[in-house]
């Protein structure tokens, strides 16, 4: 990173007083309503036949894919083959593109996202997204930035500071930040822009949890802190995360797809499940080889 | 902070001290103390070669032809000098310096002769008094310095302040629809906009005139005659396509990541410009407001056959012809009186000086506040020099030919 200067700042290092640990402590455990957000708790996200097109090129064909409540489901695969749609397809991102289509159903605790007269607003807010390069708004002090989302979609909340507080400890950034809630977002260092942009995603309460190559633009201490925050997001959100590295795969997700796309051809799933299995016993050889190193 | 700059200061510390041998820092591209004196010792036998060319061996020598051949032979005394000392290449480098910054200065020349023509002749006529008086009872005999043009200064303000308020709301709309819709009308738009920013303002003014004013002139409704109402629509003629494409610039600076990351927290299209993209870009739209204006308020042409002039003060600007400053420039500068033409030049520093003013305003909300230097990507005036340096000339007086 650019800035070493505050990502040395380990949260680990920085000593709680007391009433700070309490505050820490109450608002791990606090419930902050939000009027007019998502229901509460995880959802199970399932996509059946999902094809997408940019203009008139098939980019992805017949994916069927469940990403279980609660769990860390993990995209890999070489680049250009689709992962990236698959998750932009989930909430409704992909017709954002001009010229982009798509076909199949994405089920969001079976109701599908895409059936006439559904919001994508609304589904925006159920599957918040977090994407490769952090983008805090810039015109926004840090706790603005977290509040963003209510402000965006209109929301209403009973209690703001312990939601932003909540939010900031989910994401592993409030102790950094405590002291300095009304700088701007933008004076952060890479990683903690990025938990920042995670924390601001949170603040919402969506169901499911999109991110598109969280770390990529991260050095290896501030992917670490991501992927912590990740390990502690299981059971409040379903994680759906795309990544380009393995190991971090491996690392934080529980189920695990792999993509691939052949030359000139739409890209497909070629194998999912249970993460363990997928590095260690994949019944296709060209997972095995993947995940081994051997191409992509 | 304190744990971050512990680190640094261990490693200051237990750095060796320095070797025993002398350090002297070389920058390779310096320009020293004798590389000056090379420069200007280039610079008089030049001109002495020359002069005694053109002054003592010929006869009837141009003294164009002296500048130009003295400037020539410099450059070749100087680039043999320094190549005999430093070498070609680095020869070259000076040499070629020379000749950018001698060009830099050339086109620096007329508009300080400009300007300060202006501050000379207007110094003449501007006394306080010019800032509340107008101009009654002031004969062709009486001083310069007599009366004033304040009635041309509210009348300026009034015009342009109107033309803002109804240029500005469509301005920020079609900027928005250019670079935040979709619609495939947004290429034939831009056209337009573009083709308006050329229109001649005089052909505003006469627009003005031929739709407002000249059918209604037997209906002796003071609303559509000359007054500084029909003066503010023809100046927003003017203003709207510099504002427009302006804060369209501005707009395009805004990261596209931004838009996403608002969209895919729920929010509309309509909010994400408004909450996020008008916020981030505040800065640079601020500054193409004031663009917009200073344009504006220089514009003579089209306020001839809408706000016509008047020498008395009219503090309504919607009936009655009213005066503003450019126009009272034009006004007084054709008169056959020494004095009014003075007072003409007053009105023209007063001008400069408002405009000079707006510039100050415009880069004081166009500097970027925010503390992170390397982050922070509030889109600013500086992100928009690079793309409209070229046409924006608006700071000199000699601004963009307007048949005024």
């Amino acid at each position: 990173m650019t800035d070493t200067q505050t990502d040395v700042e380990n949260e680990n290092d920085i000593v709680d007083t007391p009433e700070q640990a309490a505050s820490v402590a109450k608002a791990k455990s606090a419930r902050v309503e939000i009027i007019g957000g998502p229901p509460a708790g995880a959802s199970t996200l399932v996509a059946r036949d999902a094809c997408a097109w940019f203009g008139e090129r098939l980019v992805l064909e017949g994916v069927d894919l469940t990403m279980p409540k609660g769990k860390v489901t993990a995209l890999i695969g070489p680049s250009g083959c689709g992962k990236s749609t698959f998750l932009r397809l989930l909430n409704r991102m992909h017709e954002l593109i001009p010229g982009a289509a798509l076909d199949g159903e994405i089920l969001l605790d079976g109701e599908d996202i895409y059936a006439t007269g559904t919001r994508a607003q609304q589904i925006r807010m159920r599957i918040g997204m977090v994407f490769q390069k952090p983008n805090p708004f810039p015109a926004m002090s840090i706790q603005e930035n977290v509040l963003a989302g209510l402000k965006l979609a209109r929301l209403k909340c009973d209690d703001k500071d312990m939601l932003v507080e909540q939010s900031l400890i989910r994401a592993g950034l409030w102790k950094e930040v405590r002291d300095r809630l009304d700088s701007p977002g933008g004076a952060l260092s890479g990683g903690q822009q990025q938990r920042l942009c995670i924390a601001r995603s949170l603040a919402v309460h969506p169901n499911v949890l999109l991110m598109d190559e969280p770390c990529s633009a991260l050095d290896p201490t501030s992917t670490r802190r991501v992927e912590e925050t990740i390990d502690e997001l299981r059971d409040v959100v379903t994680v759906v995360i795309v990544t380009h590295n393995m190991q971090q795969a491996q690392r934080v997700s529980d189920y695990c797809a792999f993509f691939l796309a052949e030359e000139n051809k739409p890209g497909f799933v070629v194998e999912h499940g249970e993460t363990d299995f997928i590095f260690s016993t994949p019944k296709d050889s060209r997972t095995l080889d993947y995940v081994q190193g051997r191409f992509g | 902070m304190t744990a971050t700059e512990t680190p640094a200061a261990q490693a200051a510390a237990t750095r060796t001290p320095p070797a025993p041998r002398r350090r002297a820092p070389r920058r390779p591209r310096e320009f020293t103390t004798f590389d000056v004196w090379i420069l200007l010792g280039s610079l008089v036998s030049a001109i002495s070669l020359n002069w005694l060319i053109f002054y003592r061996f010929t006869v009837g020598a141009s003294f164009f032809g002296f500048i130009v051949g003295s400037y020539l032979t410099f450059l070749v005394i100087f680039a043999a000098v320094t190549a005999d000392r430093v070498g070609r290449l680095v020869a070259t480098d000076r040499v070629m310096t020379v000749v950018v910054v001698s060009a830099a200065a050339i086109v620096f020349i007329p508009l300080v002769l400009l300007v300060g023509y202006i501050l000379v002749q207007g110094l003449k006529a501007l006394r306080p008094n010019f800032f509340f008086n107008d101009q009654a009872g002031i004969t062709p005999v009486m001083p310069s310095t007599s009366g004033g043009g304040y009635h041309a200064i509210v009348g300026t303000i009034e015009q342009v302040g109107l033309a803002l308020i109804e240029s500005l709301p469509l301005a920020l709309a079609a900027a928005v629809f250019l670079n935040e819709s979709r619609s495939k009308w947004r290429r034939p738009v831009r056209i337009f906009v573009d083709a308006m920013s050329g229109l001649p303002s005089i052909v505003a003014g006469l627009f003005i005139f031929a739709v407002f004013i000249l059918p209604f002139a037997k209906s002796g409704n003071p609303l559509f005659g000359y007054n500084g109402f029909m003066a503010s629509l023809a100046l927003a003629i003017t203003m709207l396509p510099t504002i427009t494409r302006t804060v369209e610039v501005v707009l395009r600076l805004v990261p596209d990541g931004l838009r996403e990351a608002s969209l895919a927290l729920g929010s509309s299209r309509a909010r994400t410009v408004w909450s996020v993209v008008f916020p981030t870009a505040k800065t640079g739209m601020t500054t193409a407001v004031v663009l917009g204006i200073a344009r504006a308020v220089g514009e003579t042409a089209p306020l001839l056959f809408t706000a016509f002039g008047y020498d008395l003060m009219n503090a309504n600007p919607f009936a009655g012809s009213q005066e503003s400053l450019p126009l009272f420039v034009y006004r007084n500068i054709r008169k056959p009186d020494i004095s009014a033409i003075e007072r003409g030049f007053a009105g023209a520093l007063v001008l400069l000086l408002i405009v000079l003013v707006l510039f100050a305003i415009a880069r004081f909300f166009g500097r970027d506040r925010s503390k992170s230097k390397k982050r922070a990507s509030r889109v600013s005036f500086s992100g928009l020099k690079s793309t409209f340096t070229p046409s924006r000339s608006t700071a000199s007086p000699a601004k963009e030919a307007s048949p005024s």
